[in-house]
């Protein structure tokens, strides 16, 4: 098991931030603002399908709980843009644990729990579509509003900062479950669930606990989103395209590993740009791209780039210690 | 507000357009029931089918039905070739794998035909279309009593080939007892990909009684998807009666709430079911296995 050390996840942090001050700018931006969106909501994926072994089809849930709070409460309550993202944060919680009391209280796991998580994303897609509070179809708009109050800052590298923040946060939480007995609660769960609940562990207490962070990181991921596009409609903030996307980036990256999910998000969003760059404008061939790296990720290295990369001896932490 | 004839026809229509939800179910639990995986590229491949159906018509002038048995051939083989070098060596055998490379070549197949035949939506203009069926004062829509009559035909073929064939022994036996089965000479890689070929001819037959009243995108098979894993659900995971009986019963089931709720809220229904189902009986109403 990798277990970077703090300092390494600093120095990584470090470097991120670096790359905007050193000048990014224009689309170069908007990409790694985009990468680490998904690199959050992947991290969220990360805790419940890496470390507790229960794949998520459906943390579009989560998603749009959040991207739905940030816009609903600015626009038709007037509420302040750093509550909402925390009320965000808080709602990804509950649905998580909605889902997961629901769920985990009937004892479903592995493919069943996958395509219950995919039917509640759906369910809300589709309500979120037909109802009038949620702008319905047209979807909803944000004002754009200037100024550290509003969480919109002219210059766009102070929100990759803030994104950036949540992924450090994000990284945190999965480096305290690397070294927390939590953590080690949920990956015994995932390695063997008897055995763990006849050691005494409390399975779905633990369960429970998972969701909810998973549910809270995702939903982070979707404040964030609606805060940077100014626009959710259902399609996009329910959408299974950040359900699959999450769960690819935190698969190939490496699930159930600290750096796992950012690394595969910049991997994967990084490769997909390239594919639209060359295969100019044949849609789908990004969305191609990821799925053949899916496949073959499952295939010929089923623990992720990290494992990858440390089995060829590139070990990251090693790397980045010399650095 | 509503006079009965339009209910009782809505209903029957339902009914009806349930048979074709159910033959594409009976794919998915029968490879549910014996490779004991979820396809999910099941949604998909049926899209593969319903291109080929269009294809054929609309290129070659074949009529839909006739298509069939050409597309049937066609997606059998891709079925074999998928399960046997693709999904079987990649999965390593583990749950969560095949789980992933089955979402992984839906993603692939979906949007390697959205390069080819871009977003848009196609139809086949036939003879059928637009066709009535006159039972009494009730009008039917001619494709769907069709897909009516040749799902209950294919299901009979279906029961008949896995009770009466040598192969169809072959696939009971591994999904009963795997190891048993390999252990008296029977190639488990082999009956795997014969059944996940029959899964995919089982689609191609749902694509050409689809193709006459619906239209193809790429995106298309993702919408049955969902509906499938429902019915396989509700029926019971590898249970053929029960994907029978599920998907007219969910056929029905969202006549009656696109009827009443509209079309945006009429799926909502389905989802409901699957969600309910699996949170109170997740063996569904058939199903043997937890």
């Amino acid at each position: 098991m990798t277990r970077p050390r703090l300092s390494t996840l600093a120095i990584i942090v470090a470097a991120l931030a670096v790359v905007p001050l050193a000048g990014l700018s224009g689309s170069l931006l908007n990409l790694m603002i985009f990468m680490m969106i998904i690199a959050l909501a992947a991290q969220g994926w990360n805790i419940l399908g890496g470390y507790a072994g229960l794949s998520s089809f459906g943390h579009a849930a989560f998603f749009g709980a959040g991207a739905y709070a940030m816009v609903v409460l600015q626009t038709r309550f007037g509420v302040n843009a750093w509550i909402a993202l925390v009320i965000g944060i808080a709602l990804g919680a509950l649905v998580g644990a909605f889902i997961g009391f629901l769920s985990f209280r009937s004892g479903l796991k592995g493919s069943y729990f996958a395509l219950i998580t995919l039917a509640f994303a759906e369910v809300a897609r589709i309500l979120a579509n037909s109802t009038n509070f949620t702008g319905g179809a047209a979807g909803i708009l944000l004002k754009l509003q200037t100024g550290l109050p509003y969480l919109q800052f002219a210059d766009r590298r102070y929100f990759l900062l803030i994104a950036l923040g949540f992924v450090a946060i994000g990284l945190l939480v999965s480096w305290w479950l690397e070294h927390s007995r939590f953590g080690a609660y949920l990956v015994a769960l995932r390695e063997n669930e008897q055995a763990a609940q006849a050691l005494g562990v409390d399975v779905f207490a633990v369960k429970m606990k998972a969701i909810a962070i998973s549910g809270a990181l995702t939903a982070a991921a979707g404040c964030l989103y609606a805060q940077n596009y100014l626009f959710i409609d259902a399609n996009v903030a329910f959408g299974s395209w950040i359900s699959i996307e999450a769960l690819f980036a935190a698969i190939v990256g490496g699930s159930g590993t600290v750096i796992g999910p950012l690394l595969g998000a910049i991997v994967l969003l990084g490769l997909g740009e390239l594919t639209k760059m060359v295969s100019g404008g044949i849609p789908g061939m990004d969305l191609l791209v990821f799925g053949v790296i899916l496949v073959l990720s499952v295939a010929y290295s089923p623990n992720g780039l990290v494992m990858l990369m440390k089995s060829l001896g590139l070990r990251a932490p090693a790397k980045a210690r010399e650095a | 507000m509503y006079s009965p004839q339009i209910v009782v026809e809505a209903l029957l229509n339902g009914l009806m357009l349930g048979a074709i939800y159910a033959l594409i179910a009976l794919g998915l639990t029968l490879i549910y029931g014996v490779l004991h995986i979820v396809n999910f590229a099941h949604g998909a491949l049926l899209t593969v089918a319903m291109f080929m159906v269009w294809l054929a018509c609309a290129r070659y002038g074949l009529d839909p039905y006739l298509a069939i048995l050409f597309v049937a051939p066609a997606m059998f083989a891709l079925g074999y070739g998928l399960q046997r070098f693709i999904i079987g060596p990649a999965s390593h055998g583990k749950d969560n794998g095949i789980l992933l490379v089955t979402l992984g070549l839906s993603i692939i197949i979906e949007n390697a035909l959205l390069a080819a035949f871009q977003s848009d939506t196609r139809t086949i203009t036939s003879d059928y279309s637009f066709k009535v069926v006159e039972l009494g004062p009730l009008l039917l829509s001619f494709p769907r009593v069709v897909g009516f009559g040749v799902t209950i035909a294919t299901t009979i073929l279906l029961w008949l080939v896995l009770h009466q064939t040598d192969i169809g022994k072959a696939i009971r036996a591994v999904a009963k007892e795997k190891l048993g089965a390999s252990l008296v000479g029977i190639s488990v890689p082999h009956v795997y990909a014969m059944t996940f070929a029959i899964g995919c001819a089982c689609l191609a037959v749902a694509a050409g009684l689809l193709m006459p009243s619906f239209y193809v995108s790429p995106k298309t098979g993702a919408a049955f998807v969902l509906v499938a894993f429902t019915i396989v659900v509700l029926g019971g995971m590898g249970s053929i009666p029960g994907a029978l009986i599920g998907g007219l019963l969910i056929g029905v089931v969202e006549a009656a709430s696109s009827l009443f709720l509209g079309d945006s809220l009429g799926q909502i229904g389905i989802f409901l079911i699957f969600i309910v189902t699996l949170l109170v009986r997740p063996t569904g109403l058939f199903g043997a296995r937890a």
